[in-house]
């Protein structure tokens, strides 16, 4: 007998047999009384409900109108010296009009050590959870491979209100692909390890931009 | 390398080592009481706390008992998704597994995430051996790891270092494990941070291979979870070519609707965020992005035996939050070394035994480091019953019994030296008929304080105020008792 035969053995000598099926019994078995989202919102109140839950974790939150995303960007950028830029292939090329730094691109081919230059790096996101104060990336064009938004030191994140906002993670999970490496983000990266007094930025960026684009 | 739990004192003896120690109290006092507090509030902002706990106990349960049909799922959907899938029945056989595939990759260093599974089998001691370097990226963990020191807490590992110790580990240490911690380094936490972060990011941007744990596994889409605050956790899952993941068997749950409810309930329990900084979720592979290799091993080591104990078993539910440790009375006065096992505090008590078995005398002491006031219960936001499970482990040493031990079923005999406890755990089963039924109506730790109305006399009263004399049979475990005055530290 083999590990796995033999884990298996285990396992079901443990539980005897079961006289239902997994499948039959599931939904039986597992109640679902909690909420799909605490308390109703509008619109607006979802969106400013993301901005408080990100700030309150570190996050700094901007708001803008479509047509004055680029100068934001460029603003953002310029004050915090940024002299390279990641951009991934799929974000609109406008949004990085007045942006003087250099642009990088996301390229299968940069190392890690390449991608350790960079200042700072602005993507989209696949949707954004009120609630809990997160952003979501799934790596679609416009969000690019994971290690970009984790290397550089400074994330500019943009966030559609309200299409690709929800109010709770229960909202969020059914519009997410598992199949595609997600990568939820709450506020910049932090630990507690010494004496349990909070530090911001520990590995990922330690700025975290987010712009709610209405 | 940290130490291992191999040959610990029995609990009584380690924690009456811990009491002792004035700094460790201070800081873990310190510790509990702060995230405790915090765990409370950001679990009052959701009204159906209650419901969200209880969909958590039954999707586990659930789990376990289909737990074969959920294994042969995830595999299927982990091999689809361009993974392979290893399985090893215990420690051993996982140690060697994950040597041999690192060395296949032909490295010699290795990246890791903060992993208690990795940590219980003892990967890294197994690998050191083989000649291969296992760097532990978590802040806490790489303060351990550099002062040759144990964990002491599920989710701060270092509580019981402060940073004046810390300051001196990196200052010491860094340098023979890669580059130096910075000049006159001060002891902030922010300085201690950016120093670790510079320690670390050059073996971050070289590494081949990662190793991690995982918090859950989706049965349905093979997708693996993990949670974490620093991005040490993003690092080691993103930028190796090879990723190798060790995951206990009871990490399933069934379908990925299932995380709505551990996403809302792990984070609050845990670090007593909203939502922890990162999660990461990978499905296999994925085309040029992280790894091009995945590996995944399925651990038992212990836990196909956990699961068929009735009572018992319910440990399985587990998802490593930690509140059970910081509403603690005896963990916050002995700290997490004295259970001489990587799962410290209430839940260590039960799931160190069952997973290793009664042979030690650490692991029959671990079902006495209790006081069965019920707050784990309270805190637990899988619905561990952990005071009946005590109860039930500490029937199993005095009366010894039936048990699975790798997975053949054996009866053990009655631990010597525990008469106390048997005549005890007779009196129990007189009062209550039968143990099992212990497992359903009134709470157990109240019906303990009707049994024995005892209160702590004279200065134990710091502890035993607003609590009744725990029952603590076992001969040493009344001697520490008596030495600390009732858990006071007044030792001399
Ligand atoms: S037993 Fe419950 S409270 Fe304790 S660590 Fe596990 S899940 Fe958390």
């Amino acid at each position: 007998m083999n590990s796995r035969e033999r884990v298996l053995a285990r396992v079901r000598r443990a539980v005897g047999d079961a006289s239902d099926s997994a499948s039959s019994s599931y939904a039986q078995d597992v109640p679902r009384d909690y909420h799909e989202q605490h308390g109703a919102r509008t619109a607006a109140e979802t969106a400013d409900l993301l901005a408080e839950n990100l700030a309150e974790y570190r996050a700094l939150v901007h708001r803008a109108q479509e047509a004055d995303l680029p100068a934001l960007i460029a603003r953002l950028l310029a004050e915090r010296d940024a002299d390279s830029v990641l951009a991934p292939a799929g974000l609109p090329r406008e949004w990085l009009s007045g942006v003087a730094a250099r642009l990088v691109e996301d390229s299968p081919d940069s190392t890690p050590h390449e991608l350790d230059e960079v200042t700072a790096v602005v993507t989209g996101c696949a949707l954004a959870v009120a609630e809990t104060g997160t952003l979501v990336l799934d790596g679609s064009p416009d969000q690019g491979r994971r290690r970009i938004t984790l290397i550089p030191d400074h994330h500019i994140c943009v966030v559609r209100v309200p299409e690709q906002l929800v109010s709770s993670v229960p909202q969020a999970l059914p519009r997410l692909d598992p199949g595609r490496p997600l990568t939820w983000i709450s506020g910049p990266s932090a630990t507690s390890d010494i004496e349990l007094d909070r530090v911001e930025g520990v590995h990922g960026p330690r700025t975290l931009q987010v712009i709610l684009v209405e | 390398m940290s130490g291992t739990f191999v040959g610990m004192p029995a609990f009584p003896a380690a924690a009456h080592g811990a009491v002792a120690d004035r700094t460790l109290r201070a800081n873990l006092r310190h510790a509990t009481h702060t995230i405790r507090d915090k765990r409370a509030r950001a679990v009052t902002e959701l009204d159906d706390w209650a419901e969200l706990r209880e969909a958590g106990k039954q999707i586990k349960d659930h789990t376990l008992r289909h737990l074969d049909t959920y294994l042969v799922q995830l595999e299927e959907a982990v091999v689809r998704a361009g993974g392979t899938v290893h399985w090893a029945v215990d420690a051993d056989e996982a140690n060697s597994l994950v040597t041999r595939l690192v060395q296949e990759t032909g490295e010699r260093e290795v990246v890791k995430v903060k992993s208690m599974a990795t940590q219980e089998i003892g990967l890294n001691e197994a690998l050191e051996e083989a000649g291969i370097r296992a760097y532990e990226t978590d802040l806490a963990e790489l303060i351990v790891q550099l002062g040759k020191d144990r964990p002491s807490h599920i989710l701060v590992p270092a509580i019981h270092r402060n940073r004046g110790e810390i300051r001196d580990i990196f200052e010491h240490e860094m340098a023979s494990w890669g580059r130096p911690a910075p000049e006159a380094l001060a002891d902030s936490p922010a300085e201690l941070a950016e120093a670790a972060r510079l320690h670390l990011r050059e073996k971050f941007l070289r590494a081949k291979v990662g190793i991690s744990g995982a918090n859950f596994m989706v049965a349905e889409t093979g997708t693996l979870v993990i949670l974490e605050s620093e991005g040490n956790g993003r690092m080691c899952l993103t930028l190796p070519e090879t990723l190798i993941s060790v995951v206990g068997i009871e990490k399933i749950v069934p379908t990925w609707r299932d995380l709505e409810v551990f996403l809302q309930t792990l984070p609050r329990s845990s670090t007593a965020e909203r939502m922890n900084p990162y999660t990461s979720t990978w499905t296999g592979t994925s085309d040029s992005d992280g790894p091009r290799t995945f590996h995944l091993v399925l651990l038992d080591n212990g836990r196909t035996d956990t699961l068929a104990d009735e009572v018992g078993r319910q440990a399985l539910r587990c998802i490593r939050c930690s509140a059970c440790l910081n509403v603690c009375p005896v963990y916050e006065r002995a700290g997490g070394h004295a259970y001489g096992s990587v799962y410290p505090g209430p839940i260590g008590a039960i799931l160190s035994p069952q997973l290793r078995g009664m042979g030690s005398e650490i692991d029959r002491s671990l079902p006495y480091a209790s006081s069965l006031c019920g707050a784990c219960y309270e805190v637990c936001p899988v619905a561990i019953d952990i005071p009946e499970v005590l109860v039930h482990l500490r029937e199993r040493v005095a009366e010894g019994g039936e048990v699975v031990r790798n997975g053949a079923r054996i009866t053990v005999r009655p631990a010597k030296g525990h008469a106390a406890e048997r005549a005890a755990m007779r009196a129990t089963a007189w009062a209550f008929g039968r143990p099992g039924i212990l497992r359903t109506g009134q709470r157990l730790a109240s019906r303990t304080r009707r049994l024995h109305p005892r209160k702590l006399p004279g200065p134990g009263k710091a502890w035993g105020a607003s609590r009744d004399l725990p029952e603590v049979p076992q001969e040493s475990f009344r001697d520490w008792w008596a030495r600390t005055d009732g858990g006071k530290g007044e030792v001399k």
